[in-house]
């Protein structure tokens, strides 16, 4: 293992604008190897739009982002990062399995996309961390919305990523695939690995967050420990599920009324 | 079998194959990007290509293949440049196209608007020994793309945002696709015609989605399907005088009812077989939950 505490992620006067509207102005995030950061904040904070400038999804503005300590332009090393999109980007619109939709995570490690034997037990063993292993031949479409979310995640998982980034992971999701997916993050941050979250609150997650960093109207207004649910929302189970569907988006599937 | 005899009949049906197998094989692309009316689009624009063709004496085929995969190209810079009044742009792209095409066609001292209709509802049977090798040529590039590519086309068609993060080149693959659309639709020209290409793109694939639970039979359905409703159309239109174009696309549009049909009792069928399967599937009733447990017992 490398020096701990050298940055994976670094932003620096991070601006982004969306439709000419400025979204972030002006964010500075450093993100440590072994790290757990939570990125909390209102709807509209730019909370989103911070985790999809990292990924090069929306283009820069001003400012540096680096990952692994080389400039976000230069990196070519997506092998080691992982990513969980929010639910609702994911959906096509022809059938796709489980295995299907997982073994494209693997293409990071893969030359022109040929699959070895290594590849398919990559694949089936990312199935199990998450528990849908017995899944694997089903259609994504037959799934609930926590299932989904654990396909996501076994796609993120199936490049062994160093780095995992995660945009609202929880919203959405059940109790019994909640306890999943913390159960699966746990490993995977003891096993070494950095994450960084986007959160609408902290939820089961709490025990693994080392810092959170608040935002409001795209700049940062707090960052250092978590700070501490109080009154209702600290009861367990308590889960605001607030699905950031844009207007036209397939609407999510939460299992309760598709 | 007597319709093997003739060699207009044997260009017309090897052409039909092509078509059946090209159409589909990136249709499933553009359905999985929901981008179905892409192909109908790129039709527009070919027949600027083909008016270009007979204004200039040169193959329509090729200028056809020329002028809509620099269109495809656009659409494709349209999307990423002009999200908010792209589709504005995309409707003068798709109108010109077909103004311009009637408007070479009928400055060509050859052309004339009967001979663009053969190019806007196809007509095999004057298919010539010089189309059938462009059409080859052409069908052998998509299904190189289609099949060599399918595991990235699948990931960017999926979730651009993810592949992206997988390290895959996006926008070339995305620009790639746009490629082989266009070419595909100059492969189905003459089969079908441009007006009634984005049919054999998406309705085979949609037919053949009532059936599949995975992206690879979808594929391999939509693929057999293509190529026995071409066939089966070009032979018909052998036997009856019927245009071989629309009688292709009725031929799918029937088998789509047909599938639809048939998927019902099958859907219900895999339904209860999920719930029988136990633990791990939603209950298909309602199931009052006992008092919160400390997620313990879920863990099992």
């Amino acid at each position: 293992m490398e020096t701990h505490g050298e940055p994976v992620i670094s932003l620096r006067g991070v601006r982004a604008d969306l439709g000419g509207r400025p979204v972030l102005r002006g964010i500075d995030l450093t993100v440590a190897r072994g790290e757990v950061v939570a990125l909390l904040g209102a709807n509209g904070s730019g909370k989103s739009t911070a985790i999809r400038t990292i990924i090069g999804q929306v283009p820069l503005a001003d400012g540096t982002i680096e990952l692994f300590g080389t400039p976000r332009r230069a990196f070519r090393d997506w092998s080691r990062v992982g990513y969980v999109p929010q639910r609702t980007t994911a959906a096509g619109g022809v059938p796709a399995t489980v295995t299907e939709i997982v073994s494209s995570g693997r293409l990071a490690r893969t030359r022109f996309g040929l699959f070895g034997k290594g590849d398919r037990d990559a694949v089936r063993e990312a199935l199990e961390r998450v528990g849908m292993a017995d899944r694997a031949k089903d259609s994504v479409n037959a799934l609930s919305g926590g299932q989904h979310q654990r396909v996501l995640i076994a796609r993120a998982l199936v490049a062994r990523p160093e780095l995992l980034i995660m945009d609202e992971p929880m919203a959405g999701v059940d109790l019994a695939s909640q306890e999943i997916l913390a159960r699966t993050l746990k490993t995977q941050v003891e096993a070494g690995t950095t994450v960084l979250l986007v959160l609408h609150e902290l939820g089961p997650l709490e025990p693994l967050i080392d810092r959170a960093v608040v935002l409001r109207d795209g700049c940062v207004l707090h960052d250092g420990p978590p700070p501490r649910a109080v009154g209702q929302h600290a009861l367990p189970g308590h889960d605001h599920v607030h699905p950031h569907a844009p207007a036209g988006a397939e609407p999510i599937r939460t299992g309760l009324l598709s | 079998m007597d319709f093997l005899n003739y060699a207009f009949m044997q260009r017309a049906l090897l052409a039909a194959v092509l078509v059946g197998i090209t159409a589909p094989a990136i249709g499933i692309y553009l359905v999985q990007r929901r981008q179905a009316l892409m192909g109908d689009g790129i039709g527009h624009v070919a027949m600027t290509g083909v008016g270009l063709g007979f204004l200039l004496s040169t193959s329509p085929v090729w200028m056809a293949t020329a002028v809509s995969v620099l269109g495809a190209l656009l659409m494709e810079l349209i999307r990423w440049y002009g999200r908010t009044r792209g589709d504005i742009a995309l409707a003068m792209l798709f109108y010109g196209g077909m103004a311009g095409g009637v408007m070479f066609i009928n400055m060509a001292p050859t052309g004339s608007n009967a001979n663009l209709t053969t190019y806007l509802f196809g007509s095999l049977s004057t298919v010539s020994p010089s189309d059938v090798n462009a059409i080859c040529l052409l069908a052998a590039f998509v299904v190189l793309v289609t099949l060599g590519l399918r595991r990235q086309l699948f990931a960017v068609s999926q979730d651009e945002e993810f592949a992206r993060v997988t390290g895959l080149p996006v926008r070339a693959l995305n620009l790639l696709t746009a490629v082989t659309a266009a070419v595909t639709v100059t492969v189905a020209m003459r089969v079908v015609g441009l007006l009634l290409v984005s049919a054999l793109m998406v309705v085979p694939v949609a037919a053949a989605q009532q059936l599949t639970r995975s992206f690879a039979m979808t594929f391999a359905i939509a693929v057999a399907l293509g190529i026995t409703v071409t066939v089966s159309g070009t032979i018909a239109s052998f036997y009856q005088d019927v245009p071989p174009g629309a009688t292709i696309v009725l031929l799918t549009i029937a088998a789509f009812v047909v599938l639809t049909a048939l998927a019902a009792p099958l859907a219900r069928r895999r339904a209860r077989a999920a719930t029988a399967a136990g633990p791990g599937g939603d209950p298909a009733e309602c199931v009052i939950p006992a008092a919160r447990g400390t997620g313990e017992e879920i863990s099992a």
